[in-house]
């Protein structure tokens, strides 16, 4: 008997632990976005990459309306993107507000039922932001699918005392004066590398970038979305003046978001990289409190130019789309882009926001007192839309930045890494 | 759930329980030991219908398709394993993956059957303490390893390459060419699971009789005689099934290339040291617009597996007999 009833309460416990098991395998936890359906929500998840400066922000909207925020981060877009793709084909752990970059914003925009209409959720802000920038937000079947948070710009983040110990003129508009195009930064990178044995800028991926936008026109797309990377002349010039640079041996070979990199801006490793206004925060953050005051903003070779910038998107299949919406709204309002402007750098794109006072005059205490709502906000206007095609980032980061390193490191000769570079657009970029 | 039912039968129990207790006993009892082991055994196979099983026949049925993670998705037939046949990428990730796992294997191995010979003594002292030391690296996350290793062999700042330094080798890039990636890759493979493997291969060694090794002592044989003559053709067994797991093990190699190279895909700027789990990671799901694709290499790996296996099964038994 008790053989028979012990051996039954096991059968009972192996079908409970089953079944339990079974539960937990199919049951659907949302969890993240929990709360009642319809109505308020309890909270709101804003999931965002590198340092869009809501910290202080999503605060404040907590006290007003008692609904929280949970803030998302994740440090690069590389490793974001497939989180986002991942939440929208399964519908797990999806966030209500999402940052989408300018290069990958037009993949998501081919499948915009993905994502909410927003143009009736918000009020209408069409002419209060930067025109291009709001026209971007739209798909091609007319549903406003991000609201404006920033642009890039571009300048040059450098070491003051770094460059100081090479020789070097150390105040910003010296430093300006002394690259007035692409040849003369080469020139200079070769005093400093002479100077210090060092390589002067990070790597030349990021001088790619910068190149790239500043010709604009087509660069991996044309008009049509076809691949042109073979014959795009954006492309071409900052291929050439990259191969120059490593030729040069101006940089410092430290792959862009690398440990070797990240750590780079505490050890002096290099001196000087390309600033688009979000990469103040990023810099800052690498380089920590005791390098304050070393680091200094100054003008880019050649013209002006756009490198990056978002918009926030609400996902179709969020569960509290209207609060969400409203969420965004207050994200990108003109207030809290000159707020996160301060606290982390993104560049505002609402044309009331780029006007304030607070944001003109403002003075960047850890670059130095740099002037950065001026030099930034001074050249937003110059800024020329340039049309990204749908795998903008995946040829950038997945043909065209690994080609370069290749070069960079000596791994490959110029034309086997530009062959490897065409061959990668064109399986990259397909979509 | 059709458990409950049996045990509870609606009878008339109640009324007059001495006498019906034993019927009802002995039904209760035939029935349990005709469907009770069944479910014994059932939660491997629940758990394994959901998530082996499952996931196997769609991802063969995605493998079908040109499959859009967030969009459409279009029956294309097999086109999907011809291009992949013809995939340059494809057959690098192969190449790698197949030179990590011998790069990583072989001295993993013959460290393993030292290590459990070692342990294998009887006149070690502290033997439970070296047996659970040489396990530990196996119980930490796979994760912090490979970002620690990651650390020591970073080339502006790492400590092989300072160690390196230190008997004047110029510094090595180690993720820039393929003999280095791959020594770094082994390096991380190998401090995880040359513990795990010595212990299955000293249980091996601890179920071969003490009198075999007696009566070669007596008859002359020294240690290392014992070791070729005895240890060994005696530990086929456990051998051949220690060599079918690294295989196992070493072909789905991910996390650790993953970490070395900076949570980048690719493998490195030249795809030095992608292997085939990392490339279909890329298309599956990295590329949106080619989740099919990322399927379809998954079933290669899956039959990669099956042929290696298969060889590594023939080859081991024939030569350790």
């Amino acid at each position: 008997m008790s053989v028979i009833r012990r051996r039954n309460r096991l059968v009972a416990l192996a079908a409970v632990s089953a079944l339990v098991l079974g539960v937990a395998a199919c049951g659907s936890d949302d969890g993240d976005s929990s709360g009642s359906t319809g109505g308020k929500p309890d909270k709101l998840v804003v999931e965002t990459f590198g340092e869009f400066g809501y910290d202080e922000l999503v605060k404040q909207y907590e006290k007003d309306t008692g609904i929280k925020v949970e803030l998302r981060k994740t440090a690069q877009l590389n490793e974001y993107r497939p989180k986002i793709v991942r939440s929208l084909a399964t519908g797990k752990g999806i966030a209500d507000v999402v940052a989408l970059e300018e290069g990958i914003l037009n993949e998501f925009k081919i499948n915009p039922t993905n994502w909410a209409d927003l143009t009736p959720l918000v009020a209408d802000h069409s002419k209060e932001y930067l025109q291009w920038k709001w026209e971007l937000g739209k798909a091609a079947d007319g549903r406003l699918i991000g609201l404006p948070t920033d642009v890039g710009s571009l300048a040059v983040c450098y070491r003051s005392d770094l460059f100081k110990a090479a020789g070097l003129p150390t105040e910003r508009d010296a430093v300006t004066a002394l690259w007035p195009d692409w040849d003369a930064f080469i020139e200079t990178g070769k005093k400093y590398r002479a100077a210090t044995g060092k390589g002067m800028l990070d790597s030349v991926t990021t001088a790619a970038s910068a190149v790239t936008m500043q010709v604009g026109g087509d660069i991996f797309y044309d008009k049509d979305d076809n691949i042109v990377a073979d014959k795009s002349a954006a492309v071409k010039q900052a291929w050439d003046t990259s191969l120059k640079m490593v030729d040069a041996n101006i940089t410092a070979k430290t792959a862009t978001w690398s440990p070797e990199w990240s750590a780079g801006f505490k050890q002096g490793t290099f001196a000087a990289t390309f600033c688009p206004s979000w990469m103040l925060g990023i810099v800052q953050d690498n380089s920590g409190p005791e390098n304050k005051g070393k680091w200094d903003v100054a003008g880019v070779p050649g013209k002006s130019g756009n490198w990056g910038g978002s918009w926030l998107a609400v996902p179709e299949r969020g569960k509290h789309k209207t609060e969400a919406a409203k969420l965004a709204e207050y994200l990108t309002s003109a207030t809290s882009q000159v707020a996160a402007f301060k606290l982390k750098g993104p560049l505002p794109t609402n044309l009331e926001a780029l006007k304030n006072p607070e944001f003109q005059s403002y003075t960047n205490e850890y670059f130095s007192g740099a002037p950065t709502g001026k030099i930034f906000g001074g050249s937003v206007e110059g800024i020329q839309p340039v049309h990204l095609g749908p795998k903008h980032q995946a040829v950038k980061e997945q043909a065209m930045e690994p080609a370069l390193r290749a070069y960079e490191n000596g791994e490959a000769k110029a034309a086997a890494a530009w062959d490897q570079f065409i061959k990668d657009a064109a399986t990259q970029g397909a979509f | 759930m059709a458990l409950a039912t049996p045990a509870r039968p609606a009878s008339p129990a109640p009324a007059k329980p001495p006498r019906h207790r034993p019927a009802r006993g002995a039904k209760r009892a035939r029935w349990d030991m005709k469907y009770s082991p069944y479910l014994y055994i059932a939660p491997f196979f629940v758990i394994f219908g959901i998530f082996g099983f499952y996931p196997m026949l769609r991802t063969a049925w995605m493998s079908l398709h040109d499959w859009d993670l967030i969009g459409a998705h279009t029956f294309i037939g097999f086109d999907n394993y011809a291009a992949l046949l013809k995939d340059e990428y494809f057959w690098n990730s192969v190449f790698n993956t197949l030179g990590i796992f011998v790069v990583a294997t072989v001295p993993q191995l013959v460290l393993a059957l030292f290590l459990a010979n070692l342990l294998n003594r009887t006149r070690l002292r502290a033997k439970t303490l070296f047996r659970m030391a040489i396990f530990v690296p196996n119980i930490t996350s796979v994760a912090a390893v490979a970002i620690v290793f990651a650390m020591l062999f970073q080339r502006d700042f790492g400590v092989a390459n300072w160690l390196l330094s230190l008997v004047g080798v110029d510094p090595v890039d180690w993720d820039a060419q393929r003999w280095s990636s791959w020594t770094a890759i082994a390096f991380m493979v190998d401090w995880r699971w040359t513990g795990y493997n010595a212990l299955i291969l000293l249980a091996g060694m601890q179920a071969i009789p003490r009198d075999l090794y007696e009566a070669a002592a007596i008859d002359g044989a020294n240690q290392w005689r014992q070791f070729w003559r005895i240890t060994l053709p005696m530990l086929t067994p456990t051998f051949v099934f220690v060599v079918l797991l690294s295989t196992i093990g070493g072909l789905q190699l991910f996390t650790e290339p993953l970490v070395f190279g900076n949570g980048n895909m690719r493998g490195g700027t030249q795809r030095e040291f992608q292997t085939v789990a990392m490339y279909m990671y890329e298309k599956g799901i990295n590329s949106l617009n080619t989740a099919g694709y990322g399927a379809a290499i998954a079933w290669a790996l899956f039959v990669l597996i099956g042929i290696i296996a298969a060889i590594n099964f023939a080859l081991v038994r024939r030569t350790v007999k």
